[in-house]
Order: structure tokens, then C-alpha cells, then sequence
């Protein structure tokens, strides 16, 4: 009689069984409080105070190449000259950063551009942290030095090696 | 005494005591197999959306970046979902007026974002991360298939347990070169550096991706 019974005990373990596919546990990879639908959520703080822009080097400018080509070129286009792709669709045409307005602009201006939007364009505070917009500034510079680039800016090797 | 039984019952029960089984061993088949199938796990399902928003217009049509939309995925274990303010940086000026897009445009005067239904889900006991896989080279396509060609997103694998081990257990062959990460349509060529050249390059330990502790934590 008490064998039984005590066979039954084990059974009572199974109460223990749950869905695991929910569990009201802390997951740092997965926030279930966005489920069942995703909500979106802002990664980056909206309109945070400025920061001093970091020392000028080539991972800096390559940085900012990236972050330029992600979120400027769909507009700007990669050569900065306001053709890109949503242009193309409609979107108001941006200044050509060739522009002398926008060649004697000190990267500061960029930053804020990015940081508070300007008319047509939207702010990109939201997206672009400020260390970023650092970055794109520094790209921006470089970009338009590109572009006007003299044959006093070659070293002599170089200038030597030319045609 | 007549007998109860007639010969015949015999072969009933013999007939009943085989189905019973056959209906254990089929129904723990089934119960075993069909929660890990395609079907039922809606693999090529397109899901409803609010906006019928389009990948295939947004990113092979128009070339946007996936990190445009999706800005978290590097640094972040959850890829994000793209705030109506971002939607609204090109629709505030392009299809303004369009019928498709009103629940956008109602989503910023209101100030209330738009929920997405969930297309691809893991449990809540899996622990899974977004940036350890970009930063190693592992590009969106591997798990999320051909997003640029999807009219309507939907579930391109179907993440069970074995998906993720599958890769997990020698991702060499499914690493790629940092600059085709996040193009869908990429494909190893030729030039491809090899796998174990990646795995070198990106630095993946020599440890056990599969313990169990990887994922379940
Ligand atoms: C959705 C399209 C779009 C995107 C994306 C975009 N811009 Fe613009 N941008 C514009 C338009 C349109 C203007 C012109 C605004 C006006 O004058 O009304 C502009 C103007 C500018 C200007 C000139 C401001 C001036 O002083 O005249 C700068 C600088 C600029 N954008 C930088 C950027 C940077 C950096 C990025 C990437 C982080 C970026 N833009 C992304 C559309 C865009
Ligand atoms: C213009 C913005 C935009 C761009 C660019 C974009 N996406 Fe999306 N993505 C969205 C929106 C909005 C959703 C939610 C609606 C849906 O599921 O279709 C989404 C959903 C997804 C989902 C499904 C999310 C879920 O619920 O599981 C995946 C996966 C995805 N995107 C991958 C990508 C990849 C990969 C790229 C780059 C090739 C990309 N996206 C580019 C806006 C974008
Ligand atoms: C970088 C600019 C840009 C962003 C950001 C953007 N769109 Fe678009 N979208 C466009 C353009 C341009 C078109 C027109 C497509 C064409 O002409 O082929 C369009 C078209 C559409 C359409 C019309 C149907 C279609 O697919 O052609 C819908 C719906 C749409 N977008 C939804 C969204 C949603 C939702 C978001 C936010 C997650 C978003 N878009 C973000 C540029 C953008
Ligand atoms: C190793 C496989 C893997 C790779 C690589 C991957 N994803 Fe995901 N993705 C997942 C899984 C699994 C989920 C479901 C996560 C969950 O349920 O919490 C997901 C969910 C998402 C979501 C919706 C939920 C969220 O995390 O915000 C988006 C958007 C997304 N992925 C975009 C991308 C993009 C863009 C890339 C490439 C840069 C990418 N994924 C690469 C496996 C992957
Ligand atoms: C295409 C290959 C691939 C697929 C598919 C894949 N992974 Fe990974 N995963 C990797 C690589 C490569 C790493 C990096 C290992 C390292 O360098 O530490 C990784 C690392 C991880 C890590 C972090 C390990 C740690 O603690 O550092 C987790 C968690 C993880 N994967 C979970 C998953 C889950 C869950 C899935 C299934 C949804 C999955 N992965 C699918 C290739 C993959
Ligand atoms: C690369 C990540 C990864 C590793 C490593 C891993 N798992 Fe899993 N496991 C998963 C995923 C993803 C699921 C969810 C599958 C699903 O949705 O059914 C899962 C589900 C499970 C389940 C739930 C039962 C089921 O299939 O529905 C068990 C039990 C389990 N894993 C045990 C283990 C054990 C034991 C190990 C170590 C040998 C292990 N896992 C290693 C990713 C992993």
C-alpha cells in the first residue's frame, strides 16, 4: 500500500512544469517587455549636450566614412553633391557640399547640422551619437579637400610619378 | 456454458492493443517532430504588418543601409526597430499623401510608435545577441535569408536548436569579409580569404560554441 503512494509522490515534480518559452525571468539579451509586438526604442538620448571634438587622426575620418555612407548618402550621395538615391525620388535637393558656403563651414557646423536637423532635413540626433558626428564632420572635410585638391598638396615623389 | 468470447475477439484485441500502440509511438512522434517543422513554425510566412513596409523597395530598390533603420544591431543584443521620426525623415517630404502610409504619419501627431508584429522569435530561455555575431563576421543573411528581395518581411529559418548549432559547431564556412556583412546577396567566390583565415582574422576562440551554456544561461 505505501509503495503506490509513494510513486504517486513522484508525480507531484511534474506540477513544476511550465512553458519556458515565456519565463518572467531578467534577460539582458532579451527585453520581454516589447513583446508581443515591437515597439521601437531610441538608442541613442535625443539632443544630448555637445562634445569636444576628439583629436583629428585617419581611424577617425574612416570611422565617419562608414557612418556616412549608412546614414548621409542616401541623400547626399557618396560624393556629397545632393544627388542620392531619395533625391532622385523627390526628396528636396540638399547643397552640394562643394559649395564655398560650405567649404569655409567649420566642422562644428556639421555637427550641429547633424545634431538639431536644418529645414527639409530631419535631425539625426537620435541615430548618430556624438562622437559619430565627429567622425562624419571629419569625413565631410576630408571629402570636400578631396575635390579641390592642388598639385602643390603632392609630394614630390608623387608629383615626379605623374603623367 | 457458452463461451463470452467468440474466436474472432481475438484478432479484435490483437487489432485495438496495435492501434493503441501505433497511436503512442505516432502521437510521440508528432509530438516530438511537428513543433520542430517549417510549417509549424511559420518559415516563409509573411506576417501582417500595420504599414505594409517593404524591404525589397527600401533596400534593393532605394539602397538604404540596414543600419539606417536598424541602428542598434552592432553594439546591442536586439537589432532595434526603426522610430516613426525615422520613417519620417524622407516620408515627411516623399508619398505624403499616400493611404498606405497614414498610420505613419498618425503615429508622430500622436506621438505614439508603431508596433510591429513579431516576425522572427526565439524563446525566452535562449539568450541570443546581435553584435558578438556582426562583429565576428556572421552576416544578416545567414540567419534572416535574402531580407533586400522580401516584399513583405517574413521568417527565413527556422531557429530551432539545431540551427543555431549547426553553425555553431564550425562557423568558419559561414564567416564573410567585414565589407559584405550586411549585403544580403553576397556569396563566397573565389577571392573569398578561407575559413580558417576568417576565423583567424575575426579572432573566434578556439573554445566550444556548443556548450550548453553558450545559449543557455
Ligand atoms: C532624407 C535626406 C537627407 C539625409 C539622409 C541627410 N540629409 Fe543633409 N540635407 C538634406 C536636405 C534636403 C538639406 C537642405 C535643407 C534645407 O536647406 O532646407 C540638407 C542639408 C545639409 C547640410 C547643409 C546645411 C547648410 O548649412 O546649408 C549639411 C551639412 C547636411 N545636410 C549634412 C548631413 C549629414 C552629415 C547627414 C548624415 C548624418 C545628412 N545630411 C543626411 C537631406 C538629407
Ligand atoms: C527603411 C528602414 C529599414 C531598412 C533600411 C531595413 N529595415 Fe528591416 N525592418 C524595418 C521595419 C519598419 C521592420 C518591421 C516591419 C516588418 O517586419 O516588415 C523591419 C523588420 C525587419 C526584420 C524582422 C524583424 C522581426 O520582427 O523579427 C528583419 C530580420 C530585418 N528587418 C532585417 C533587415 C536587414 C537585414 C536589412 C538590411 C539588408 C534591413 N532590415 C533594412 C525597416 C528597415
Ligand atoms: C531614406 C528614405 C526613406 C526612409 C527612411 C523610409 N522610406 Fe519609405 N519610401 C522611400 C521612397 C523614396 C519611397 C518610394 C519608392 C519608390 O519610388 O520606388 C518609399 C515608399 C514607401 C512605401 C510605399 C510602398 C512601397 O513600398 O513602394 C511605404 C509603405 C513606405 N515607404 C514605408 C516606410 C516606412 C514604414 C518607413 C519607416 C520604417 C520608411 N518607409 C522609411 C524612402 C524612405
Ligand atoms: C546568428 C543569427 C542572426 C544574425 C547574423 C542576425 N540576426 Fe537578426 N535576429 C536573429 C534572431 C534569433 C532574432 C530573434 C530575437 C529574439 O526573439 O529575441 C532576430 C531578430 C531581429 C530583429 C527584430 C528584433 C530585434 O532584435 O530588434 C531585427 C530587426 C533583426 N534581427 C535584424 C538583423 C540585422 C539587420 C542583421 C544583420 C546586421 C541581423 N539581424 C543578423 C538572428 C540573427
Ligand atoms: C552563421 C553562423 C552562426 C549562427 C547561425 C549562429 N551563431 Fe552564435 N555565434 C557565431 C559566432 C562566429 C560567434 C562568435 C564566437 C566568439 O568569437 O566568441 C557566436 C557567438 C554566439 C554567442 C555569444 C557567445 C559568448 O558568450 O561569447 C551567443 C549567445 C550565440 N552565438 C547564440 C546563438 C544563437 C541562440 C543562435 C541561433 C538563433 C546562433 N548563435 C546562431 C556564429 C553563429
Ligand atoms: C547555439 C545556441 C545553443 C546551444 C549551444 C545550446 N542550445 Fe539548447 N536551444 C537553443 C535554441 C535556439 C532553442 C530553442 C529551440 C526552439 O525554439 O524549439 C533551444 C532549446 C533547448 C531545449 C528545449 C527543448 C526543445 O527542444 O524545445 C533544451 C532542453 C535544450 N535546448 C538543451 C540544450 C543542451 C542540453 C545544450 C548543451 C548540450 C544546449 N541546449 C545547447 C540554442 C542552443
Amino acid at each position: 500500500m505505501r509503495r503506490p503512494l509513494l510513486l504517486l509522490l513522484l508525480l507531484l515534480p511534474l506540477a513544476a512544469c511550465d512553458d519556458m518559452t515565456a519565463q518572467p525571468k531578467r534577460n539582458a539579451y532579451a527585453d520581454p517587455s516589447v513583446a508581443p509586438g515591437r515597439v521601437p526604442t531610441d538608442s541613442v538620448s535625443w539632443r544630448d549636450h555637445s562634445t569636444a571634438p576628439p583629436p583629428l587622426t585617419l581611424a577617425l575620418i574612416e570611422r565617419g566614412q562608414q557612418r556616412f555612407r549608412i546614414d548621409c548618402t542616401p541623400c547626399h550621395s557618396e560624393l556629397g553633391d545632393g544627388n542620392g538615391m531619395i533625391v532622385q525620388r523627390g526628396f528636396p535637393q540638399p547643397p552640394s557640399y562643394q559649395e564655398d558656403r560650405l567649404r569655409a563651414a567649420p566642422p562644428q557646423h556639421f555637427y550641429d547640422v547633424i545634431t538639431n536637423g536644418h529645414g527639409a532635413m530631419y535631425s539625426f540626433a537620435q541615430r548618430v551619437a556624438p562622437e559619430d558626428r565627429w567622425a562624419i564632420a571629419a569625413y565631410i572635410k576630408a571629402l570636400q579637400r578631396s575635390q579641390h585638391a592642388a598639385i602643390a598638396d603632392l609630394t614630390a615623389a608623387e608629383r615626379a610619378a605623374l603623367p | 456454458m457458452a463461451a463470452i468470447f467468440r474466436p474472432s475477439a481475438n484478432l479484435a484485441a490483437k487489432v485495438v492493443l496495435l492501434g493503441m500502440a501505433a497511436l503512442l509511438a505516432g502521437g510521440t512522434g508528432w509530438w516530438l517532430v511537428w513543433p520542430r517543422t517549417d510549417w509549424s513554425r511559420r518559415v516563409g510566412w509573411v506576417i501582417d504588418q500595420p504599414v505594409p513596409f517593404s524591404h525589397e523597395h527600401h533596400v534593393a530598390g532605394l539602397g538604404i543601409d540596414c543600419r539606417f533603420c536598424h541602428t542598434s544591431v552592432e553594439v546591442s543584443s536586439n537589432a532595434g526597430m526603426p522610430p516613426t521620426y525615422t520613417c519620417m525623415t524622407c516620408h515627411s517630404q516623399i508619398w505624403t499623401n499616400a493611404e498606405l502610409l497614414a498610420p505613419v504619419r498618425e503615429s508622430l501627431a500622436q506621438g505614439r510608435p508603431i508596433a510591429w508584429n513579431v516576425v522572427n522569435d526565439i524563446p525566452q530561455y535562449v539568450y541570443f545577441n546581435h553584435s558578438i555575431h556582426i562583429a565576428k563576421g556572421v552576416g544578416c543573411a545567414s540567419c534572416h535569408g535574402s531580407v533586400d528581395r522580401m516584399a513583405l518581411t517574413y521568417k527565413a529559418s527556422s531557429f530551432t536548436m539545431q540551427f543555431c548549432l549547426n553553425c555553431h559547431r564550425d562557423p568558419g564556412p559561414n564567416l564573410r569579409p567585414k565589407e559584405a556583412i550586411y549585403d544580403t546577396e553576397w556569396h563566397r567566390t573565389a577571392d573569398t580569404p578561407s575559413p580558417a583565415a576568417l576565423m583567424q582574422q575575426y579572432g573566434v576562440p578556439n573554445r566550444d560554441l556548443t556548450d550548453c551554456s553558450i545559449c543557455h544561461r
